[in-house]
């Protein structure tokens, strides 16, 4: 480095973060850019290590966003780079066309890991290509082309996955399709039932618990109910696994703790290791049936690259570790605690805890209460994001692998945190 | 700003999944150091009856895995160290906290935290047991890393008392095993900061590792047990107690006698005793062949640890009584080439005969400077001023009086705290100089008040610390709008015993009933 203050890279340098900020807007998105130096998070990550993220400016965070669990297992783990680097040495993302070893060994682990009804493994580069994958299966599969989800739903933004989430996202690009994609809301089953009905829905599509809007919690016996339903007027059942899956919630899918078949779980996020994009699309010996018909029915040069393979076998493994899943219902019970006592000082302000496992929804009195708290938490070290759909709700998600330190000190910092934007939003009231 | 990831090197097989044991041990161990004294006892009894259920099993299992050994012995040691170890300490509080009104403090007793433990194939399930055990009475949590020519049984004691202990009450995760031991995983457990003290039975390379690892470790010494009998003792009795104690467990134990070093005016009839209580006397061409059998070279073969007297004897082309369960080998002097002198984990018993007492304990110091400082030594009189003549020169740090030196310096046989470990002080390069015992597993935090009489000390009677425990720790992680939901997937155990109480009944009567014919026996 020449310059104390350079960000030298080798592959590419800039003089400042201001540079870096300025480009990005220039050459990149220049909304993104914008919002988040306004919202006073001007974060340009730099060094990634465990559950740390490093700002180029040296600021230390702990990482509870974990971009919806890709760094379920931290950043850079050293077991994922260690399996990556090894198979660099051999494997490339290979070729798409024909049998591949990677692709074989981790759809023969996904499946042995899975409810025991799904049989076949479809691979895509993303979790977006992953419920098109699942759309278009039970599509193939029932001959039917509508699919339900609820309100506020948060799929994904390809071409089919756009249309099931909220329209906040298909608007924009003429994308809303609300004849072949009708939303009913959450936990409603009478609403459900009525669009079921009409026995003209090939799928009903649900992450096991919402993410994006907020981690609402599923009333007790809703999903099941939801899956009677499916049976009952001929619709498959997706699970959207995304958020939920790889232990998240104290099981390895999260849909396993209701006790339910899906027809069809989809994967992705923390499957890639946070190191090697992939996702995939595990389906039943019902909705199989195209991968016999016509087996280049869906084509993706990047899904099931052979490198993103052995990242999430590697992914895989450690997350179905008996460690892994008793570590994450120490974590999951010691934060859960710690955050009701922090909820027991600030009654007014922190009122709801939405969990499971380290699936966590914090519930702030304000409409725009997360992001307040989330500025706050900035400020003391930790990375944690508001609820696109429901900014009233910060997402927490903990790491599955933190360490009985780490979730001390991010309680403690949490409510420091908490504190702060409670202070906030009173005085702001005041002068409203 | 590149770093230099890119040189990180490969982790061994098996590392990575071992890393994983000791953190999920470091939630457990933060967890257990909370629990009541009550909770603790209630998991201390229904683990140690679980390993003593299975005692006979795993006894004739180690036997069969490892080549070594007797298995009524060994049965007779894994009660010992389960049952046996509930029992010796019921009375001790290592979890209550301690007032001391007139010196102004209260003692909070802190366990160590996460416990490796390092487990030999010599005693492979006695050991594992007796660690167990040490760290349930302390609320320590273990991983245990035994020895690869044991791993098996050592894995399948483990899960059982693990087992028994979460159905207890205790915390998940908090008795862990390794099931493929290998030198880079145990270099890896050893030297992991998350390890808070390291037990290492075992080797003399394996013990110097663990010093070396950076963690705190407890890490014996090797014995060498020299064996002094006087005129003054009753000599019948010594030599069935000699022959007993030699053939224990095939000599297996490191408490073993190594070398017998017997006062000339009572050597014949002392002789003549052991041969009846089982022992062969070997010639001198006998003796060499038994030497060259067990020593090839002048070192050591392996090969013939735990093994009968009667096997080595026909390997050696010595013919014995079926019967003989020792091989007695006489030699003229302590030196260390002789390999006679040197620690033989096999019942081959090296003899000395001395013209008198004091240079018999010259003898026994002979023994101790070719190794086994700081671990054991035996002695059969009647005379005060010879026992304590011996006892203050011989550089070690317990003598066996009257007793045989296996079951005598392991505490099974004498008052000592009874133990699979023997601490060799700072004579045997060792940070404990007693048996291992449940205390060196915990610290004590001291609340200390000013001295000042002005400055009044608070009334903590009846404060305590630790909590009962009112489920399955951790808590299963239940929706928090459906908390009372059952898991579909349990992860533990519900909080009682559940053994219906016929089975405890009839697990209690078993035990009772193989103790009772290890007495008679």
């Amino acid at each position: 480095m020449s310059d104390a203050t350079a960000l030298d890279y080798g592959f590419f340098s800039f003089a400042s973060k201001d540079e870096v900020l300025e480009k990005s807007k220039e050459y990149w998105n220049p909304g993104k850019t914008s919002f988040w130096s306004e919202s006073g998070i001007p974060l340009v990550i730099d060094r990634r290590e465990e559950y740390f993220i490093y700002d180029v400016s040296g600021k230390r965070l702990i990482d509870a966003h974990l971009n919806g669990g890709t760094y379920n297992l931290g950043h850079r783990n050293r077991e994922m780079v260690q399996a990556i680097t090894v198979a660099m040495q051999h494997f490339d993302m290979g070729n798409h066309h024909f049998p591949s070893l990677a692709r074989t060994a981790l759809a023969e682990s996904l499946i042995a890991s899975a409810p025991k009804n799904l049989t076949k493994v479809i691979y895509g580069s993303g979790g977006g290509e992953a419920i098109d994958i699942a759309i278009k299966t039970a599509r193939h599969a029932t001959q039917k082309r509508k699919i339900l989800s609820i309100i506020k739903a948060y799929h994904g933004h390809t071409g089919l996955a756009v249309g099931t989430g909220d329209d906040r996202f298909s608007k924009l690009f003429l994308s809303d399709n609300e004849e072949d994609f009708p939303h009913v809301p959450f936990n409603d089953l009478e609403a459900m039932e009525e669009v079921l009905k009409g026995r003209d829905i090939a799928a009903v599509i649900m992450e096991t618990i919402p993410a994006t809007y907020g981690f609402p919690l599923p009333n007790p016996g809703y999903l099941e109910a939801v899956k009677q339903l499916c049976e009952k007027y001929d619709a498959l059942y997706i699970a959207d696994e995304v958020q939920t899956g790889l232990m998240r919630t104290g099981e390895l899918w999260g849909i396993t703790k209701h006790g339910i078949e899906p027809d069809i779980l989809v994967t992705g996020k923390g499957i890639s290791g946070g190191m090697y994009p992939i996702a995939a699309v595990l389906v039943s010996e019902r909705c199989a049936g195209w991968l016999t018909e016509d087996g280049f029915g869906h084509i993706s040069t990047f899904g099931g690259a052979e490198l993103g393979c052995i990242a999430a076998l590697k992914a895989l493994e450690i997350c179905n570790r008996p460690e892994t899943r008793s570590m994450v219902h120490y974590i999951s019970d010691f934060i859960g605690r710690g955050l009701r006592e922090i909820q027991a000082t600030y009654p007014d302000w922190f009122i709801g805890i939405r969990q499971n496992g380290v699936v966590m929804g914090l519930e702030f009195a304000d409409p725009q209460g997360a992001k307040f708290v989330m500025k706050r938490l900035y400020e003391n070290g930790v990375w944690a994001i508001f609820s696109t759909l429901d900014p009233r709700v910060l997402q927490y998600k903990p790491g599955i692998l933190v360490k009985p330190e780490l979730a001390e000190e991010l309680l403690d910092r949490t409510e420091v945190g908490i504190a702060k934007a409670r202070a906030d939003v009173m005085s702001e009231r005041k002068f409203r | 700003m590149v770093d230099t990831m890119f040189e990180m090197p490969l982790d061994p097989a098996g590392v990575p999944r071992g890393r994983a044991m000791i953190e999920r041990a470091e939630w457990a161990a933060r967890a257990f150091a909370t629990y009541d004294a009550a909770t603790v006892q209630r998991i201390v009894d229904a683990t140690a009856q679980a390993g003593a259920a299975r005692s006979k099993e795993f006894a004739e299992w180690a036997v069969r895995e490892t080549g070594y050994g007797v298995a009524e012995h060994k049965l007779l040691k894994n009660l010992a160290c389960s049952t046996g170890i509930a029992a010796k300490y019921r009375a001790s509080d290592y979890i209550d906290v301690v007032i001391d009104s007139s010196d102004k403090m209260v003692e909070v007793p802190r366990p160590a935290g996460v416990v490796l433990a390092l487990t030999p194939s010599t005693n492979p399930v006695a050991t594992v047991m007796f660690k167990i055990m040490l760290a349930l009475l302390t609320r320590n949590a273990i991983v245990i890393s035994p020895h690869p020519y044991a791993k098996a049984v050592c894995a399948e004691a483990a899960r059982t008392m693990a087992a028994a202990a979460v159905a207890a009450g205790a915390p998940d995760g908090c008795i862990q095993v390794v099931e493929e031991p290998s030198i880079p995983l145990i270099n890896a457990l050893m030297t992991d900061p998350r390890t808070d003290v390291i037990l290492a039975t075992g080797g003399t390379p394996m013990v110097r590792a663990a010093y070396r690892s950076g963690n705190p470790a407890i890490g014996v010494g090797p014995g060498n047990v020299p064996v002094l009998v006087d005129a003054t003792a009753d000599l019948n009795a010594t030599a069935q107690r000699i022959v007993e104690s030699k053939s224990f467990d095939n000599s297996i134990l490191c408490t073993n006698e190594s070398v017998l070093i017997v006062e000339e005016s009572a050597a014949a009839a002392l002789l003549n005793a052991m041969t009846r209580a089982g022992a062969h006397l070997l010639s001198d061409d006998e003796r060499d062949r038994v030497r060259d059998l067990v020593f090839p070279e002048g070192h050591f073969d392996p090969k013939w640890v735990g093994k009968d007297a009667t096997a080595i004897a026909a390997a050696a082309n010595v013919r014995v009584n079926a019967r003989t369960k020792i091989l007695v080998a006489p030699f003229d002097l302590v030196v260390p080439e002789e390999p006679l002198a040197h620690e033989k984990l096999c019942p081959v018993l090296g003899l000395v005969r001395v013209p008198n007492v004091s240079r018999g304990i010259d003898a026994a110091q002979a023994v101790l400077r070719i190794t086994g400082q700081g671990h054991s030594a035996a002695i059969h009189s009647s005379n005060p001023q010879t026992i304590m003549a011996f006892s203050a020169a011989v550089r070690v740090l317990r003598v066996s009086v009257n007793v045989g030196n296996s079951l005598g310096a392991s505490g099974i046989e004498t008052n000592l705290a009874p133990t699979m470990t023997i601490g060799t002080g700072f004579l045997g390069r060792s940070s404990v100089g007693e048996n291992l015992e449940p205390k060196h597993l915990i610290n004590w935090t001291r609340i200390a008040y000013n001295t000042d009489a002005l400055v009044p000390m608070a009334d903590f009677a009846g404060l305590t610390p630790w909590h009962t425990p009112t489920a399955a720790v951790p808590a299963y992680p239940r929706a928090s709008n459906d908390l009372t939901a059952a898991p579909l997937v349990p992860s533990t155990v519900a909080m009682s015993n559940d053994a219906p109480d016929e089975l405890r009944d009839e697990i209690r009567r078993l035990i009772i009933e193989e103790l009772n014919a290890i007495v008679r026996g």
